[in-house]
């Protein structure tokens, strides 16, 4: 690794480190920030069959949501609809209106792979491309031409990893394959893959299903500092997890979202019977 | 909530903690009948047996507190289920504190049992005091009923009926005032009933306190109103 100079060290400093963010402030952080993504009234249909219905809900900037419910109740269907990776699947529509900063994500003028640089994603299992720790970093930034030169690309993968809490765990082996980490440290390479193109929204399909505790903790510290610069839609079967790491929750059941709001409030006094029924281990 | 969880064994933990409540509920209630029993008999014996028998109370509390711990961490109990532990926490130490009262009322037994007293005085202040009791028992038995069945309206009647105990030990008061004005040789042994009434009263606040839990841990939130209060004694001392 080169040395890429002061001024490009003390302004990744500045991105890295959270103290140097001062205009955002963690502790008296509250959240009336701007609304990020908007979904309104958003079916999905596979096959004719629907999956999800109805389905309206906000998610402010900086804040963490999760999204928990018994399986099949939808969750995943509408995170994957919030980035247009439906589109892949065959027979699968998608109805109703979802806005990224004011602006329709499915308007027939917008790019969907713009779409996925903007809201990027990291999936239940890791899955590093076949290709070294250096290259994973850089793929996104490369097809995107957000770096014009090496020093750049090199600069994008010491702050994506070290953003991700990974630089000094592999700094020394940049040029190993992916796959040759352990478990929880390609799940954090994926997520310093997702933020190298410098999303603002990043979603997360139980990020740390595949994970043990330890991992899981790094992950969700990981989450924690990561919400002061991207807006976060997680996952999650953990509801310890959600407890944890979210601001706001919302529950799907058989396709509904059922209810959403503070974390602590789904937690501690839901409004929904089903809510309360679901958290307390009494339907699954 | 009246569905089962699916994994059984969380519903048994929890409904053990509840049949735990309930009986340390029925020791206290004991102690308190026993108690005032044994202040009308003046019977010294009865007295010293219910002072030991506080050490079962006691060792009640810590193991309630024990399992709680141990339910919190092995099921991280949320929403109604994690109201409903944490306020067996609470009920076992108002339980606690009411058994604390019934073995100061058995101390004060002892005492007055040595001392020279017009039968005739006392009479009708132990009156008033066993009223008082029976009305606080039956507090308390509706109030682990109300906790059990988590039956927040039972809980609400409960805490309304405090009043009559409070009415009761402000008339009392009185009473007793007036006796200890009326010769000054009377004034240890009132005082030692004015505290015996105190503590009745007190265990009616403890259970009010226990009503006002369950209504908590049905509703997610504490009753809105003001309890009406009936004890004024504590302003109205220049009235008399």
């Amino acid at each position: 690794m080169k040395d890429v100079g002061n001024i490009t060290k003390n302004s990744m400093r500045d991105l890295c480190s959270l103290e140097g963010a001062e205009y955002f402030d963690l502790e008296n952080y509250e959240p009336m920030a701007h609304i990020k993504m908007t979904a309104r009234k958003v079916g999905v249909f596979y096959n004719g069959k629907p999956a999800l219905k109805d389905v309206s809900i906000n998610f402010k900037e900086h804040q963490v949501i999760s999204l928990i419910g018994p399986s099949g109740c939808g969750k995943s269907t509408f995170l994957r609809c919030l980035n247009r990776m439906n589109d892949t699947i065959d027979g699968c529509l998608v109805e109703g209106n979802i806005e990224l900063d004011g602006r329709d994500i499915y308007a027939p003028d917008i790019d969907p792979v713009e779409v996925r640089a903007r809201v990027g994603m990291v999936f239940q299992k890791p899955n590093p491309f076949p290709k070294s720790v250096f290259d994973n970093i850089c793929y996104g930034p490369r097809i995107h031409g957000m770096a014009s030169s090496k020093a750049e690309l090199e600069e994008v993968v010491e702050w994506s990893l070290t953003s991700a809490g990974l630089w000094n765990e592999v700094k020394d082996r940049l040029h190993e394959p992916g796959t040759s980490l352990s478990g929880g440290q390609q799940q954090r390479l994926c997520i310093a893959r997702a933020i190298a193109v410098n999303p603002e929204v990043i979603l997360m399909d139980e990020p740390c299903s595949a994970l043990d505790p330890i991992a899981t903790a790094k992950i969700e510290e990981l989450i924690d500092k990561l919400r002061t610069r991207f807006t976060i839609i997680i996952v999650t079967h953990s509801m310890q997890q959600a407890a944890r790491i979210s601001q706001r929750t919302a529950f799907f059941h058989l396709g509904e979202l059922v209810e959403e709001g503070e974390t602590d409030d789904i937690f501690t006094n839901p409004r929904d019977v089903r809510t309360e029924a679901y958290i307390t281990g009494r339907i699954g | 909530m009246d569905t089962k969880h699916i994994v059984k064994s969380y519903d048994d933990d929890l409904s053990r903690l509840g049949n735990m409540i309930a009986e340390m509920g029925g020791l206290v209630e004991m102690q308190l009948a026993r108690a005032v029993e044994a202040l009308a008999n003046f019977d010294a014996d009865a007295a010293r047996d219910i002072v030991a028998k506080d050490k079962s109370i006691d060792a009640f509390e810590m193991e309630i507190d024990d399992f709680i711990i141990k339910v919190m961490a092995l099921r991280q109990p949320v929403a109604r289920d994690l109201r409903s532990v944490i306020i067996g926490l609470k009920i076992s130490s108002n339980l606690e504190r009411i058994g604390d009262y019934a073995k100061n009322i058995a101390k004060r037994t002892t005492t007055l049992s040595h001392s020279s007293m017009t039968p005739l005085l006392v009479e009708g202040p132990i009156n008033t005091i066993s009223r008082m009791a029976q009305i606080v028992q039956q507090m308390i038995k509706n109030v682990l009923d109300a906790y059990i069945a988590g039956d927040a309206d039972k809980a609400d009647d409960v805490r309304a009926k405090d009043e009559n105990v409070d009415q009761l030990y402000s008339g009392l008061f009185r009473e007793l005032l007036t006796y200890m004005m009326e010769d000054p040789r009377n004034i240890t042994p009132c005082t030692h009933l004015l505290f015996v009434a105190k503590n009745v009263e007190r265990m009616g606040d403890h259970v009010t306190g226990i009503a006002e839990q369950i209504h908590f841990m049905v509703h997610g939130a504490m009753p809105d109103e003001e309890r009406i209060k009936g004890d004024d004694t504590s302003i109205n001392i220049s009235n008399i």
